[in-house]
């Protein structure tokens, strides 16, 4: 990549009179828009979309996407997301036209593939969860989470119970867990990690009581521990009345080793775009099925895919239901790919993942310790989390090592989170990398923890080798410019 | 164990193991009790390899009627358009689909460009000041814009026409739901939501009103009419809207909107069995910090290069946790880019071009459909939806066309009252005119038989 100017903007190449598409030629009569529209709706002024030719576009994209890092480009260790690769079979078969160009609300008989497909998925969705059904609707975890938390209040709300008015996230929760407790209705409260980094037993059965409505947990939990006493917790919320709610998003540790069903978890979701290789997108699309236990099913939401003697059918009778929550039945391309990669890996294969997944992360976590603080020192599952203390100190920051990674090609890991962590950076290498690929990753690190002592400047300044310097976050944010305007590029 | 996926050999995890310490992997899950112990096997479809799986999955795709095959005359929300083929070719490009959320801007100047470059485009055609990097779909944008507009007005009811499309009013009620928002339905007055019913039901309670535009039957709603009605009561104005209509049709920032949302699936975005869509979220400047999800915005570097960066993130989940505007996080970011390149593709002639088309080839429909004796509902102007009366089942209709390759239409009967036996035709530009012909003959051979042929 050349260190240059600006890349410009797809207006800043536009020109007045090229074309880059090949619309059918219209075959019936032309229309004078004054004719069909009344006068006040007919657009006055077009709007200002680029004009350029096919040749241009494809430049345009593809310095775009040099100017870009994805798992194919590179090591991806971003913790809590689970960047592993992106199978191609994957991307081809959702674009078989028989899964790309089916319309939702075709008739069913003329989609029963498809409507195959979805319901295998759930059953191997099942299966690997230990819940009793599975909805494929929610469009990533987010979502999934709302669904399951009004799932929940559904429940509470049928057995007469309005108090539960609360859900409780530990401190070390996904942002997402708090902000989908908010949109679902409920009050968050918090409760605090214990100094082996695991949910504080005595601060639960502190903060729960006949207003709580769950516990959203994350197993194992954001540092990459595994929540030893979940069977406690478990009871501790089902003693209340609560429900359990597991987030999926770290499914990649445990695989054929311990199921959400069988820890108690009420309602689950799943990342699919992590575990089950959805590619990430640059933030999407995603898929964010969940999973419930019995007790949950009539509040499923609408609607619900059975299997009849006649075929699959989608059931949109269910007086229960917590509603729609999205248009159709969810993501399905995503799940098309998802369902790919179950196949391919089998369960053997899936076992192997999180094996793999956890003895990259346990290697990497010994190999970094002796240079960085580890604030938790055990085993980890799929990722661990080190504490960048000692290098601040130094006046090195955590922002700045990670900056610095990307002198060596690599996307740092996540930064500053789990909140709970000083300087956190949370490393997950994921099980389809190779052993050379973490041990260049490792000396990197490393080299990185000497120039903190030795030449820290090296690393304040970085990065030295991007396309661009660190950028003016406070301006951006101060002055927030959202878009491009003509005028200004004179 | 031997994958393509896992390149771990023998001798790697030896060494491994030996670093860390233990003598199996299987001592790194020793904090896992017992208790929860998963024991056994998942009893799940075996492994297969890449040219199985790929023979048995095509195998299951083509069970399902796509539209290769056949000619698709079904909308209600969801379009066979023209999708430029530059645009898969983009969105392949692994530095963009492997790649997550641009945290690090240094090593994503790429994908924040390219949504900058969407937020634009999207403004441009809603003539919103503001837009966002995206939301799951329309349905979901749209029920984020009724909380948005319950939290700025401090109002707990929204009015939503009953000519939005059906499933997006579900969603609209869940959401609404969760925040203890009351929602109540505008009725309609000939295809199109009734006025003066809309004025009756405005009161100092109402946080918003939705609209649909064009409406789920095709029609183009008067928004110039209705604008100062919604505003005189306070209320926020948000309009759901068509990207590709919005080639022809007066943009609703130039009608006072004040929340514009939509999805951008008819700007190359696969159908897809109904998703990976892509909502858009369009505000005006006031509502600028209140906007769910992501915003790109334009700064620069040290050395004064111009650079994008994920900003305002005060409004987001990962900052503000519970207080945030909304929970969303992953979205739809490549399908962003997918309806980006192919509003590039077609560009400003392209997109009034494409739209006047559906205009023109619905007109030519509606022309057909008459001269045969049949009768289509409302008066209005049409975007590319007619409704069409059969008084006859549409389930059969669909079944006579799917033999001469044709997927039908909507049958209304499904979820409007008043509509059994009405069809809800779509006319994109991709149906030529000997389609559009042999779908009319159809049509009207099923409505001219004798009842008792379908009993
Ligand atoms: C632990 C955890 N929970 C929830 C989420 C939210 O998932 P999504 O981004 O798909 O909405 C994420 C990832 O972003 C996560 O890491």
């Amino acid at each position: 990549m050349r260190k240059d100017e600006n890349q410009p903007l797809i207006f800043e190449v536009s020109k007045e009179g090229r074309i880059g598409y090949s619309l059918p030629v219209l075959d019936v009569p032309e229309v004078d828009l004054e004719d069909v529209l009344p006068a006040d709706l007919i657009r006055a002024e077009d709007p200002d979309l680029p004009e350029v030719a096919e040749l241009d576009i494809m430049r345009h994209y593809t310095a775009l996407s040099n100017r870009n890092h994805g798992v194919d480009s590179g090591f991806y260790p971003l913790g809590s997301c689970t960047m592993k690769y992106n199978p191609k079979i994957n991307e081809s078969v959702a674009r078989f036209p028989g899964f790309a160009d089916i319309h939702p609300l075709q008739d069913e008989s003329t989609v029963q593939g498809a409507m195959e497909l979805m319901y295998d998925l759930q059953e191997h969705l099942k299966e690997i969860t230990g819940m009793d059904e599975v909805t494929l609707q929610p469009a990533a975890g987010a979502h999934g989470e709302w669904t399951g938390l009004m799932m929940i209040r559904a429940f509470h709300e049928a057995n007469g119970d309005f108090g539960r008015t609360k859900v409780i996230v530990p401190d070390s929760a996904h942002g997402t867990n708090p902000a989908s407790a908010t949109v679902a209705g409920f009050d968050t409260v918090t409760v605090k990690s214990d100094e082996n980094g695991l949910v504080d037993l005595e601060d639960l059965k502190r903060v729960v009581g006949p207003d709580t409505a769950a516990l959203m947990l994350t197993n194992p939990n954001t540092l990459g521990l595994f929540e030893e006493n979940i069977l406690e917790m478990a009871a501790i919320i089902h003693e209340v009345g609560g429900k359990l709610y597991y987030d999926g998003a770290n499914l990649n540790a445990v695989m054929n080793k311990a199921r959400p069903g069988d820890m108690g978890f009420d309602v689950v979701h799943l990342n699919l775009h992590k575990t089950f290789t959805g590619p990430h997108g640059g933030g999407g699309p995603g898929s964010g099925p969940v999973g419930v236990k019995k007790s949950l099913l009539p509040y499923l939401p609408k609607p619900v895919l059975i299997k009849t003697e006649d075929g699959y059918t989608f059931d949109d009778d269910r007086p229960d239901s917590i509603g729609r929550v999205k248009p159709y039945y969810g993501n399905f391309g995503i799940n098309v790919r998802a369902y790919t990669y179950i196949r391919s890996m089998g369960p053997d294969g899936l076992k192997a993942v999180s094996e793999y997944a956890v003895l990259n992360a346990n290697y990497m976590m010994r190999r970094l310790a002796p240079y960085f603080d580890l604030p938790y020192d055990r085993h980890c599952k799929h990722e661990f989390v080190l504490s960048g203390r000692r290098q601040k100190k130094l006046g090195v920051r955590t922002l700045d090592m990670a900056k610095r990674l990307l002198d060596f090609g690599y996307h740092p890991p996540t930064i500053y989170f789990p909140l709970n962590v000083e300087e956190g950076m949370m490393i997950e290498p994921t099980e389809t990398e190779s052993k050379e690929t973490l041990d260049a990753f490792c000396d990197a690190m490393i080299q990185i923890a000497e120039e903190a002592e030795n030449s820290p400047e090296t690393v304040q300044e970085a990065p030295h080798t991007t396309v661009i310097s660190r950028l003016d976050e406070a301006q951006a944010a101060r002055k927030p410019v959202l878009r491009y305007q003509k005028e200004k590029a004179e | 164990m031997e994958h393509r996926y896992l390149p771990m050999t023998a001798q790697d995890k030896e060494a491994m193991l030996k670093t860390i310490g233990v003598d199996s992997i299987e001592e790194l899950f020793s904090d896992i009790p017992e208790k929860v112990r998963f024991k056994g096997e998942y009893n799940l479809k075996p492994a297969k390899s890449e040219s199985a799986l790929l023979k048995e999955l095509s195998r299951l795709a083509a069970k399902n009627a796509d539209h290769r095959n056949y000619a698709s005359f079904l909308g209600a929300g969801v379009y066979d358009h023209y999708k430029p083929v530059i645009v898969d070719h983009v969105i392949s490009r692994s530095e963009f689909y492997t790649a997550y959320t641009p945290y690090q801007p240094e090593i994503s100047q790429g994908e924040l460009q390219a949504i900058f470059e969407f937020q634009t485009m999207i403004a441009e055609l809603t003539g919103m000041e503001i837009a966002n990097s995206s939301m799951y779909d329309g349905g979901t944008a749209l029920a984020e814009a009724g909380m948005l507009a319950a939290g700025h007005t401090k109002r707990k009811k929204i009015l939503v026409s009953q000519a939005v499309h059906p499933e997006s009013r579900e969603v609209v009620r869940s959401y609404a739901l969760g925040q203890s928002i009351e929602v109540e339905e505008v009725p309609l007055k000939d295809g199109v939501t009734d006025a003066g019913a809309l004025k009756e039901l405005l009161d100092g309670d109402v946080a918003a009103v939705m609209i649909q535009y064009p409406n789920f039957f095709g029609q183009v709603e008067n928004l110039k009419a209705l604008e100062p009605v919604i505003h005189d009561s306070g209320a926020l104005f948000v309009v759901s809207a068509n990207p590709l209509a919005l080639g022809a049709l007066e943009a609703p920032g130039n009608f006072g909107a004040d929340i514009t949302v939509g999805d951008a699936q008819p700007f190359g975005i696969p159908e897809a069995f109904g998703g990976p869509h892509c909502g858009y979220f369009a505000v005006s400047k006031k509502l600028m910090r209140k906007v769910p999800g992501r915003l790109v915005g334009e700064t620069v570097d040290e050395e004064g290069r111009r650079g994008f960066v994920l900003t305002l993130q005060a409004r987001e989940q990962h900052i503000r946790r519970d207080k945030a505007t909304s929970n969303i996080c992953s979205n739809q970011a490549l399908n962003a880019l997918a309806a980006s390149v192919a509003m590039t593709a077609l560009g400003k002639k392209g997109v009034r071009e494409m739209a006047v088309q559906n205009i023109a080839k619905t007109r030519y429909m509606k022309q057909q459909l008459e001269g045969a004796g049949l009768s289509v509902e409302f008066g209005g102007a049409h975007f590319n939806e007619l409704t069409v009366k059969l008084g006859k089942s549409v389930k059969a209709l669909n079944v006579r066309l799917l033999e001469q390759g044709i997927i039908g239409g909507y049958d209304l009967g499904r979820t409007y009252d008043g509509l059994q036996g009405h069809v809800l035709v779509a006319v994109t530009e991709q149906r030529t005119k000997e389609e559009i012909d042999l779908f009319v003959q159809e049509l009207a051979a099923f409505v001219q038989e004798k009842e008792a042929a379908h009993a």
